[in-house]
């Protein structure tokens, strides 16, 4: 007979840190956490937050928080859309704690960096099906040209 | 000089239990598997994927003479919360992969999603090492 060979019970709580990390975007709530680790809510509050340093509480809202600058630097989403993306349900809660998180309000953050739309990765043949002007267009500005040049009416 | 990477190895909760999982979900073959006694029964084994050399050296954590208690649950503890390091697999296709792998049982961290360099995933095995998929951009 081999030794039975125990799980560590931080193993438990790496699933419900890993819960986090897949299913930040559902109401997911410190209880839902707690039964992935198979412990009552007060008990696993504590366990976790002595496994990795903060509570299940912080490490879900830090995730959101990480996860909606990503979408704000990548997407052109209003802050309200983004806010409900990442799971959380008061868009002033959501501005007052990514204030805290990165000095700076969601829309400033935004700002600070170049457009979602001047990094995204077109290819070529999408530009060239999109970016070319359209005949009849082209053709009317062609025409008021022309006649601009020659001075006719 | 060195020539090539020949194993690399992983630290896991239970050799059995490892076995299982990497031969069985991840569809690796099993190269060596042996105990010696003469070495307070060290049991070298070690799997791989088909086709490729380098194979993964599957190890327990061991106790006295080789780590004090102390640190062999400091080992233990840290495979457990996840701080253990991890491997890259690359994969023609991440999406059928993932089915593939979740249907067996395999426990998922990341689904399959889109990055600059192609599609990726992350699991894990029962230890709590962290592995990732990969299907890169041609």
């Amino acid at each position: 007979m081999r030794p039975v060979i125990p799980v560590p019970p931080t193993r438990h709580l790496l699933r419900a840190k890993d819960l986090v990390d897949a299913r930040y975007h559902e109401p997911l709530d410190v209880s839902a956490l707690a039964r992935a680790a198979h412990l009552s809510p007060a008990h696993f509050s504590r366990e976790f937050r002595r496994a990795f340093g903060e509570t299940p509480h912080q490490y879900l809202l830090t995730r959101r928080l990480e996860r909606a600058a990503f979408l704000l630097r990548n997407t052109d989403r209003s802050v309200a859309e983004i806010c409900a993306r990442v799971g959380l349900s008061s868009v002033g809660s959501f501005t007052t704690s990514f204030g805290r998180a990165f000095g700076l309000s969601p829309t400033r953050y935004r700002a600070a960096y170049p457009p979602a739309s001047s990094r995204v990765r077109v290819p070529t043949c999408v530009v060239q099906a999109y970016a070319r002007p359209h005949s009849a267009v082209f053709e009317k500005t062609a025409a008021h040209a022309a006649a601009s040049v020659l001075g006719s009416p | 000089m060195l020539k090539q990477l020949t194993y690399v190895q992983v630290w896991v909760n239970d050799q059995d239990e490892a076995l299982a999982f990497y031969t069985e979900k991840l569809g690796m073959e099993l190269r060596e598997d042996v105990t010696v006694p003469e070495m307070g029964n060290f049991r070298w084994l070690s799997v791989g994927l088909p086709g490729q050399d380098v194979a993964i050296a599957l190890l327990a954590v061991p106790g006295p003479p080789v780590f004090d208690d102390e640190t062999r649950d400091a080992i233990r503890s840290l495979l457990a919360k996840g701080a253990s390091g991890g491997l890259f697999f690359a994969t023609d296709n991440a999406q059928k992969s993932y089915e593939e792998l979740k249907s067996r049982g395999v426990e998922f961290t990341q689904e399959p999603t889109e990055q600059p360099y192609g599609i990726d995933a992350g699991f894990r095995d029962p230890s709590g090492n962290h592995f990732r998929l990969a299907q890169q951009n041609a």
